[in-house]
């Protein structure tokens, strides 16, 4: 699984939670556990009483990759369901030329 | 894991399981019976394989230990939480006996059928209703405060209903060669990514968004939305047509409106009297004796004569008229009178002008330039969408506040455009969910529906929709007059944690009633005050059908759980009893017989799944008004009195109300209430969305509850500095009728004179029987929100706006 990679392009992750419910019902892991995602609000006041609000989808190192989905050539359960659809998965190498030269674009390699 | 002795099914969202207004393609796994795995259909137009956490979650909601299984009949007091478990046979015959004893004795209008928000459910229960003969079905919120009011505002404004359009008509979406990317999309008072509402699927904004939409984003707290904003106003609730007019005073003062439109199809050329005390529309019947009451007046430049608009022809009585939208005239009258006379156009642009940039943002508290920048911002972008949301409803000013917002697309010749406010009606005609009286199943006959509860008091009420009115019923509980409401059917509705205000009031009414059904899906603090409980199943459990807006969609029966009924099957099976003349023998001929308009029969919209209406179809867009496709007559306009879009309300003048908009200040408010507001002096406004539940659903749910753990307030630093509050203090929120107890949420996404409170709440985890309730006492805001508050509609009511003061708990 070493070549595949997770892209998230955050700018336009809304913080709605599905990514994770997918993954704790795809890997069966009950609430209060950790899942493979998990996410993270930063809430930071600019001029103007105006705020950035940006929800960062962060992978855990619970996060398997969705590696028997994948195998089967299924989409990771997250990136299936991000109801933003901006998580992409695939190779490594060709996530990191699609990556988008923004500030709130990362690459999730393993 | 496994694909191994699985079999996979596809279905359709709507109603119980994630909770909301539905349309979500889904893939439901199942192994022996029972349901391993959902997850989105990738081939659905609607959600694309997409699925949000309601959704996903639904393996811990389909076999929840605290689920309902079996029918229960209480043993006990009411609200002791004594039940005996008994058949659905028994309950069936149970239910049949109390009711039609009742109806007996005071007649059927004595039993009210209450649900709560429209989802499948409404169209089963109302007939149900209508087949038992009452004409009360009744959506328990205060001023039927969800919709209705907006709906009701586009029907008698533009003859149909509107929404934005993210291309959802359209095979194709976002690629259709006939769809337009909106270049704006004002969104109004809604945190779309965190629902689904008005049969918009929230996360279309986030394409449009990617696609280069801009957004002008108005409400009083920050969401995501408004912080990805080009520009974000933060109003002071309650003040939205204020702001509204606002922009209208710049869009025509300024120009910025379409002209050719504004001129062509809508009555801004109408006559309207302006002599005092007798404002009213110019009729033709004012000209001469016999002319027709329907038929309008405007003024022809050609001729420089008055000429007839013919409302029923939807065209002049005379050929080549050429009406002015502007000016005063002066008309003699068929009793020789001479009376002054306005243009609608000239009446709207006077009243308008009142609202100044700078005069709003003292009433709004946004910033002038702010408001002038969103208002042209909005009015330049071709094409521009705008998408309103609940709290257009909730506040008591809600009918001029939606008409005022409602002329915005309208003035902009943004209706039924690409990538504009596309007319939104049920795919192919099929209706699942009346929206009009006598449009559903089965109806009753007009002196029947003379005792509609409120109806001799509100004209929109008695004349649009099938609603009585909720404010009215609980009044009517207590007073008995003009007669005694002896009974509630309450399906899928949880007036004492919800819907209902003053929730004790509820809790009182109910228990004076003689007989209380309550249906739904876990025990909640209403079905607590039952005498029998009915297990209700969630969508993955049913065979149904949905139709609002698009696509026609069926819902496909995928599994059982236990002895848990549909709402249909529930509902069908009591019509029956209670109507020898009830004309359905089963469920799936009722649902052919619903869907003759489409040509197509149940099983085979089963087959296909989801259906769109071809290009051409009366329910597909675009132009429609053009070509003759919204009025049976088959002539271009709309299905409005006039034919017109009607910018002056003839329907409002009908009801003796306002024709035009116009701003009122909320009734609970530093304005209006100084003294009040010196006791309490936080504005208090409740129901923002969270993605985690559905309204008071969800919070047994795991994987939900974690993800909003806690009923909270959300406060602003400095003004939790002020009153020594830190994150995580648990503190009081109160006014002269209540409190609740929350957990502070300390975060500038609210105003410092503001505070969010979170709506819904109630604790399952806590004890069921009273006085617990399920902690509802504790926690539910609707205590501190009064009921009979609203507007002079009858719609609407203060739910985004009251006042309260916060402290610390301990200090008391
Ligand atoms: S890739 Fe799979 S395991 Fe990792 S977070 Fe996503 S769903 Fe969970
Ligand atoms: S599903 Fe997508 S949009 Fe929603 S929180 Fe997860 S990453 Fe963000
Ligand atoms: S809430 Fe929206 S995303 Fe979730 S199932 Fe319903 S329609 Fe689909």
């Amino acid at each position: 699984m070493n070549d595949y990679a997770l892209l998230v392009d955050y700018e336009y992750c809304t913080g709605c939670h599905a990514c994770e419910v997918a993954c704790k019902q795809e890997h069966r892991i009950p609430a209060k556990k950790p899942g493979g995602i998990k996410i993270i609000e930063l809430i930071e006041e600019l001029p103007g009483r105006k705020l950035d609000i940006t929800y960062f989808p962060l992978l855990t190192r619970f996060c398997l990759f969705c590696a028997p989905r994948v195998k089967r050539g299924l989409l990771p359960a997250c990136v299936k369901h991000c109801m933003a659809q901006c998580l992409k998965f695939g190779r490594a190498e060709e996530l990191a030329k699609k990556t988008p030269r923004k500030r709130r674009a990362v690459l999730w390699a393993r | 894991m496994s694909e191994k002795g699985i079999e996979v099914i596809r279905t359709t969202t709507w109603s119980a399981g994630p909770g909301c207004h539905g349309g979500c393609g889904v893939l439901a796994y199942v192994k022996d019976g029972r349901l391993v795995k959902i997850e989105g259909d990738p081939e659905h137009p609607w959600n694309q394989g997409r699925l949000c956490s309601r959704c996903l979650a639904i393996t811990q909601y389909l076999y929840h230990p605290d689920r309902l299984r079996h029918p229960l009949k209480r043993v006990g007091k009411r609200g002791e939480g004594k039940w005996q478990r008994i058949s659905w046979h028994e309950a069936f015959d149970l239910i049949e006996k109390k009711m039609k004893g009742i109806r007996e004795v005071y007649g059927a209008e004595s039993m009210i059928f209450l649900q709560g928000t429209g989802r499948d459910i409404g169209g089963w229960i109302s007939m149900l209703a209508y087949a038992y003969g009452s004409p009360n079905w009744v959506f328990g919120l205060s001023g039927l405060a969800c919709y209705t009011p907006r709906l009701m505002v586009m029907w008698i404004t533009q003859g149909d209903h509107c929404v934005a359009d993210a291309s959802q008509w359209l095979p194709q979406r976002y690629d259709d060669p006939d769809y337009q990317i909106p270049r704006c999309i004002m969104v109004w008072g809604q945190s779309l990514p965190a629902s689904c509402p008005d049969g918009f699927f929230g996360h279309w904004i986030v394409d449009l968004m990617k696609r280069g939409s801009e957004l002008v984003v108005i409400d009083p707290r920050c969401t995501w939305l408004a912080s990805r904003a080009k520009i974000w106003l933060q109003i002071r609730p309650g003040t939205d047509a204020a702001l509204a007019l606002c922009f209208l005073n710049i869009i025509i003062n300024e120009g910025l409106y379409d002209e050719e439109f504004v001129k062509k199809w809508t009555n801004a050329p109408f006559l309207v009297r302006v002599d005092d005390s007798k404002k009213k529309l110019l009729r033709e019947s004012d000209l001469r004796g016999n002319g027709g009451q329907d038929n309008f007046v405007v003024w022809d430049m050609t001729t420089n004569q008055p000429r007839i608009w013919r409302s029923a022809l939807a065209e002049y009585a005379s050929p080549d008229v050429n009406p002015t939208c502007e000016g005063t005239y002066k008309i003699t009258l068929a009793n020789g009178e001479v009376a002054r006379c306005k243009t609608v156009w000239t009446a709207l642009k006077e009243s308008v002008s009142e609202y100044s940039p700078e005069k709003v943002a003292e009433i709004t508290w946004a910033r002038p330039e702010k408001i002038v920048e969103a208002a042209r911002f909005y009015a330049k972008s071709r094409p521009a969408s705008l998408h309103w949301g609940l709290p257009i409803d909730t506040i008591p000013s809600t009918t001029p506040t939606a008409q005022a917002i409602a002329h915005l697309w309208c003035l902009t010749g943004n209706l039924d455009v690409p990538g504009g406010n596309v007319i939104a009606r049920y795919p192919l005609d099929v209706v699942t969910y009346p929206f009009h009286s006598g449009a559903g199943m089965l109806s009753l006959p007009p002196e029947v529906h003379e005792k509609r509860i409120g109806t001799w008091k509100y004209g929109p009420l008695k004349d649009f929709r099938a609603w009585a009115h909720p404010d009215t019923v609980l009044e009517q509980i207590f007073t008995e007059d003009p007669y005694p409401i002896k009974g509630m059917w309450i399906q899928t509705a949880n007036p004492i944690a919800c819907t209902g205000l003053e929730p004790r009031k509820w809790d009182e009414a109910l228990k004076k009633l003689d007989f209380v059904a309550v249906i739904d899906l876990f025990m909640t603090p209403t079905a607590m005050l039952a005498d029998v409980v009915l297990p209700a199943a969630t969508f993955l459990e049913k065979n149904s059908l949905k139709a609002w807006w698009v696509p026609l969609q069926a819902i496909n029966k995928v599994l059982t759980v236990r002895e848990c009924k549909t709402d249909i099957e529930i509902n069908f099976e009591l019509a029956k009893r209670f109507n020898p003349e009830f004309p359905w023998k089963s469920i799936e001929e009722m649902y052919d017989h619903i869907l003759k308009p489409s040509g197509m029969t149940y099983k085979e919209l089963g087959k296909k799944g989801w259906v769109l209406p071809p290009k051409g179809h009366p329910t597909a867009p675009y132009r429609r008004y053009e070509k003759g496709l919204l009025r049976p007559d088959k002539k271009p306009g709309f299905l409005t009195p006039s034919g017109k879009i009607e910018l002056y309300s003839s329907w409002l003048e009908h009801w003796k109300l306002e024709p035009l908009p116009y701003y009122e200040e909320p009734p609970f408010s530093p304005i209006s209430t100084p003294d009040l507001y010196k006791e309490y002096p936080l504005i208090m406004t409740t129901g923002r969305r969270s993605s985690a539940y559905f309204h008071s659903e969800h919070r047994m749910i795991p994987w939900l509850r974690e993800i909003e753990p806690d009923p909270i307030i959300e406060i602003h630093p400095e003004t939790a500095e002020q009153l020594g509050i830190k994150d995580g203090d648990l503190v009081w929120v109160e006014n002269w009728l209540g409190k609740c107890r929350r957990k502070a949420r300390v975060t500038p996404v609210v105003h410092p004179e503001i505070v969010m409170v979170t709506h819904g709440w109630w604790l399952p985890e806590k004890p069921g029987p009273e006085p617990s309730l399920f902690g509802v006492w504790e926690v539910n805001v609707n205590q501190l929100i009064p009921m009979g508050h609203t507007g002079k509609s009858g719609y609407g009511c203060p739910l985004k706006s009251i006042l309260c003061k916060v402290y610390k708990t301990g200090g008391e």
